[in-house]
């Protein structure tokens, strides 16, 4: 069957989208990566979408509902590497992508994953001493 | 006087002929020497008609032409089901409006991304959708 590789490094899980999505590869993709979130106690989620020549309202709902469910399962998302294009038409279809974290690149969108993940670590320290 | 050069008809039946359409507008749109963002805009545009003919049209047709008129070029996308059509065109307009369980941007958004827009929908008969973006 036809899926989007998720690869596992340390903490954070990584997804490049390479390919036209359709439903079918979004539902698996959306069950593969909450699968593996819980197995691997994973705590941030990578998605680098700088092949995708378009996203429509469908892949932007598609990258919402996948930042949600990380969200649930305590794991931050950022996205990472859209194109300019992209991101004007984004703005002209009326899809803010709120609620989404973004970066310009994977550099720096590990860079965002890190920091927010050594925040919940402070603040976890500082609870403790309650 | 507009001119129809060119013209092709695509089925939507499934989630991968949406694909399909995206790339055949992608390709109209090169042949045309449309730029970057303008080619972004109008497959964007179509992807979410064409998802909107699938989703709330339970399948139709996309026909692409390419235009001229005695300044410049065009593409026109014509997107047609037999659906249940639309009852109120200006709520369906409305973004964030949504009949379904998408985000209710496909028809506002797709007005925004074409430099002309039309709709007629009848309930019970169909819609029809038509977008076209000039280069």
């Amino acid at each position: 069957m036809e899926r989007i590789p998720i690869l596992k490094m340390g903490q954070y899980l990584l997804i490049t989208i390479q390919v036209d999505m359709h439903d079918k590869l979004a539902f698996t993709l959306q069950n593969d990566l909450t699968e593996q979130i819980v197995l691997y106690k994973s705590k941030g989620i990578l998605i680098d979408i700088s092949a995708l020549e378009i996203v429509d309202s469908f892949i932007g709902r598609m990258l919402g509902i996948i930042a949600s469910m990380s969200r649930l399962l305590d794991a931050e998302t950022v996205v990472v590497g859209m194109q300019p294009a992209v991101a004007s038409t984004l703005v002209e279809l009326g899809m803010s992508m709120k609620g989404i974290r973004t970066a310009l690149n994977v550099e720096k969108g590990m860079e965002v994953l890190r920091s927010s993940l050594e925040e919940a670590r402070h603040d976890g320290d500082s609870s403790s001493e309650f | 006087m507009i001119r129809v050069l060119n013209s092709e008809s695509l089925e939507i039946r499934a989630s991968e002929d949406v694909v399909a359409v995206r790339q055949a507008v992608r390709k109209k749109a090169v042949a045309l020497g449309f730029g970057l963002v303008d080619q972004t805009k109008v497959v964007t545009a179509s992807s979410e008609l064409a998802r909107n003919t699938l989703d709330h049209g339970g399948g139709g047709t996309a026909r692409l032409e390419i235009l001229e008129n005695d300044r410049r070029s065009g593409l026109r996308l014509v997107f047609e089901d037999q659906g249940p059509g639309i009852a109120d065109i200006a709520q369906a307009l409305t973004d964030g409006y949504t009949s379904g369980s998408g985000m209710g941007l496909g028809l506002g958004g797709s007005k925004r991304l074409a430099h002309e827009f039309e709709i007629e929908s009848e309930p019970g008969i169909g819609t029809k959708v038509s977008i076209v973006r000039w280069r």
